[in-house]
């Protein structure tokens, strides 16, 4: 009965999407004020009904509801309760269902917080997203819908893949998921400006705080996968340049350029065709990573759900969302002049540099993503693009985004005397530099160019950003005058480049000095890594609710003292029978010790992968750092005050 | 002029959407091996059913054969098993194995159970012959013809559509070239 009731309601969603994605749409065309009102409507009716869908369809996972065929597939009786309610995006059916909540959800907020803007660009932009949700709903109902039934019913479900039986899978995919569905909010507003042929400060001041809260999630999404990645694949890895990872990345990247276009475009009226174009992009990368992940095209380790027939669904959909956008932005866009003169050496210069670098990064990305399958589809023979060239070309791109980011906050808009700058900076470059010798000396005992780069640049911007906040502090008249009267987008910006500052000397000495070494021990043997003796203590079984493992005592001793007792674990699901390595880890700020337990071996020996991972935990403050930083930007007073005070003016101009 | 620019990111668009659309009708996981027209890498093991038996390339010389890649703990395998063994009974051709990284106990249960359809089969425990012959998961399946030369490989369980359509040709066309 309930699941019935979840398609009734996914059906009824469905409807309610093409309601809020054509009534808005004529009337702002006609001028129809109640027909462009129906999309408050809509959208709260659309969110309540996926809703519905969604709370039925975690019922069946929480009740063991095998007569829903998805359910057969993900789960099992033995299978926790929290897998069980994560398990409810754990294939295809049920993350497209995520995602079109997740829109839904981004929309109504769209509507609730939309009282500063003109009506018409408010049902414009509601229209696009029902549209777009209209899209991907009737995919989910047409070819994966979540409540197809399954006859006889099976005593007993296939179990979730156990790759995903981990509590940072379970959050990874949503966070991502508002990332990825997030974008769709500054798109679908662009989209709405370009109908309306209106590109102004008010529509770019606007789209920021979406802009840059998807962004954040997107950030927040990948971090977590990386991490996941770190410690279940048991590689001791955290990157792989995997199809599906560069996915994500994409969109990121070019989201990265969208929040610092839109600044430009905010505060000085620069760049209006390119911020649209961003827009339009970040989203579209969104719909491409979806693709990807989805379609079967390209191999990955995150293949989890794929089908080709599904595949052309999504590309029609694909090319139809971007195909539509990029026609109109060719025929808007022309129109619409930028008059804001700058020279090459002001904040608007260096943004636009930072714009040109992020947008060929990602350009790059894709490529080497992409690479295979042209030369597959040309006949040109069967390859693959491997870390190596993603590294290659990656990292020379990065060196001078840093520089920058380093560098922009110090800048004025329109103009900044160059010899200002070089006689402000040139200490701090230098003494940046300096560290980047000495640092890596001092922690790891020996340095390259490459890391004295990276991690001098890193310095850089810390440098940078500590004296940039000195000197405010000190205009505002002490710490706790500035807090209040600093903007809130100022230390948003400063705590993300603290962060981006953190990552980038986290990922350089990480990537350099990173130790590790694969050995087979029998209980008693040692192995020494890095300074680090091993020891394998003992190893025994342990059973979990779904899954026996076995767990090994290795105890790490630095000159003989001990360090840290670490139990990795090597599982065995029961129903898939698929052996899943838990790694165990040790972490300081300095360092990550990590053991994996491999496969067992001849005589009573055991494979085990040990890592000595110079400063890994910088990664994931740095990119901590990095989403708070946005978060933060994004709650800042004047996009709250500015949307009061239209709201009063439209208020006044009513009444009189 | 201007205005073509604008246009650009659609041209963009319209070329990746054709080659994504190519992309959907070819399999990414078909890859071509590099051993194809090789002689088959050297190996020899001990046997599975008897440890002081070995058994080697030397014995796949002669006629045209199958060699197939398993283990007890790869479900796909059972999946082919009843495939494999009826084309090597039907068309009698003699089909050789690698118990790949098993336990021997295991895979002569798993033997015991669903039959033996193979003359010998090689117990690869630790990989070894599994990584000269380019072995990227179980189960696999090679085509050897009287040479010993590798012929066709295929990765993935054995469909008996893909028999019909590619392994029966291929093992016609290789007896016709040695009778």
């Amino acid at each position: 009965m309930i699941p019935q009731l979840g398609q009734f309601a996914l059906i009824l969603a469905l409807l309610m999407a093409l309601v809020q994605g054509i009534l808005p749409l004529l009337g702002a065309q006609w001028g129809r004020r109640t027909w462009m009102d129906t999309a408050h409507t809509a959208v709260a009716g659309q969110f309540l009904f996926l809703l519905t869908a969604w709370g039925a369809l975690t019922w069946a996972f929480i009740s063991h509801d095998f007569s829903l065929e998805y359910v057969a597939r993900q789960s099992n009786t033995a299978l926790p309760l929290l897998y069980r309610i994560s398990a409810v995006w754990g294939g295809h059916e049920g993350s497209l269902l995520l995602w079109t909540l997740m829109l839904a959800g981004w929309s109504l907020a769209v509507s609730r917080f939309s009282g500063g803007l003109p009506p018409v660009l408010t049902a414009r932009t509601l229209g696009v997203l029902g549209l777009v949700s209209a899209g991907i709903l009737s995919f989910t109902l047409f070819t994966s819908s979540p409540f197809t039934t399954l006859f006889p019913v099976p005593a007993n479900g296939r179990d979730l893949n156990p790759l995903l039986q981990d509590p940072g899978l379970a959050i990874h995919p949503p966070m991502l998921y508002m990332g990825y569905v997030g974008l769709a909010v500054p798109y679908a507003i662009a989209m709405a400006a370009l109908i309306g042929g209106r590109l102004d400060a008010a529509w770019a001041r606007w789209t920021r705080p979406w802009a840059t809260t998807a962004w954040a999630f997107l950030g927040a999404g990948i971090a977590l996968g990386s991490w996941w990645a770190y410690y279940t694949l048991g590689w001791g890895g955290w990157w792989f340049w995997d199809p599906v990872e560069n996915a994500s990345l994409m969109p990121w990247l070019v989201a990265t350029a969208l929040i610092h276009s839109l600044a430009v475009t905010e505060k000085r009226g620069a760049f209006r065709s390119w911020t649209v174009l961003l827009a339009i992009l970040a989203f579209a990368l969104s719909l491409l990573g979806t693709f990807l992940v989805r379609s079967g095209v390209l191999v990955s380790v995150h293949a989890f759900a794929t089908d080709p027939a599904r595949g052309v669904y999504i590309l029609a959909l694909l090319l139809l969302v971007t195909g539509l956008s990029f026609a109109l932005y060719a025929w808007r866009a022309p129109q619409v002049h930028g008059h804001a003169a700058y020279h090459a050496i002001s904040r608007e210069g260096a943004l636009l540099a930072n714009n040109v670098l992020l947008v060929v990064a990602m350009a790059a990305v894709l490529l080497g993503t992409l690479y295979p399958l042209f030369m597959d589809a040309l006949g040109l023979g069967k390859l693959s693009v491997g870390p190596p060239y993603f590294d290659r070309v990656f990292a020379p791109l990065m060196l001078p985004l840093i520089l920058l980011t380093g560098m922009a906050p110090l800048l004025r808009w329109k103009r900044s005397p160059p010899g200002e700058l070089t006689r402000r900076t040139w200490h701090t470059l230098l003494a940046a530099l300096a560290g980047g010798v000495v640092l890596p000396l001092a922690a790891m005992g020996s340095t390259t160019l490459m890391v004295s780069l990276g991690v001098g640049l890193g310095l850089w911007i810390l440098l940078t950003a500590a004296r940039d906040l000195y000197t405010r502090l000190a205009r505002a008249g002490g710490p706790r005058e500035a807090l209040r009267r600093l903007p809130a987008g100022y230390w948003g910006m400063t705590l993300s480049h603290l962060g981006f500052a953190l990552l980038v000397m986290g990922i350089t000495l990480l990537s350099t000095f990173e130790q590790e070494r694969d050995v087979r021990m029998a209980v008693g043997d040692r192995a020494d890594l890095a300074g680090y003796t091993f020891q394998l203590r003992d190893i025994r079984p342990v059973e979990g609710p779904n899954w026996d493992a076995t767990e090994a005592h290795v105890r790490v001793l630095r000159d003989g003292a001990p360090v840290a007792d670490l139990y990795p674990q090597r599982r065995v699901y029961r129903v898939q029978r698929r052996p899943m390595a838990e790694a165990a880890f040790h972490t300081r700020l300095t360092r990550d010790l990590f053991v994996a337990l491999g496969e067992p071996m001849a005589g009573d020996t055991w494979a085990l992968r040990l890592h000595h991972n110079p400063f890994q935990v910088w990664l994931w403050i740095g990119t901590t750092l990095i989403v708070a930083g946005g978060l933060v930007a994004a709650a800042d007073r004047r996009y709250r005050v500015f949307a009061r005070r239209t709201a009063n003016a439209q208020h006044r101009g009513e009444v009189s | 002029m201007r205005r073509l620019l604008f246009l650009l990111p659609m041209t963009l668009l319209l070329l990746l959407g054709l080659f994504l659309l190519v992309g959907l009708g070819l399999n990414p996981r078909l890859i071509p091996s590099p051993l194809v027209d090789r002689p088959a890498p050297a190996f020899t093991l001990p046997a599975l059913e008897d440890p002081e038996r070995r058994v080697g390339h030397t014995d796949l010389q002669g006629r045209v054969a199958l060699v197939n890649v398993w283990a007890s703990w790869c479900t796909s395998c059972r999946r082919e098993h009843r495939v494999l063994s009826d084309l090597a009974r039907r068309h009698d051709l003699p089909l050789y194995g690698i118990n790949y990284k098993d336990e021997r106990a295991d895979a002569l249960a798993y033997l015991g159970r669903f039959g033996n359809p193979y003359r010998w089969n090689g117990h690869d425990r630790e990989g070894r012959a599994g990584i000269d012959w380019g072995v990227y998961g179980t189960p696999e399946t090679f085509v050897l013809d009287a040479d010993g030369r590798i012929r066709y490989k295929h990765a993935g369980p054995l469909t008996p559509e893909r028999v019909q359509r590619e392994i029966l040709p291929l093992v016609a066309r290789l007896r016709q070239e040695d009778p």
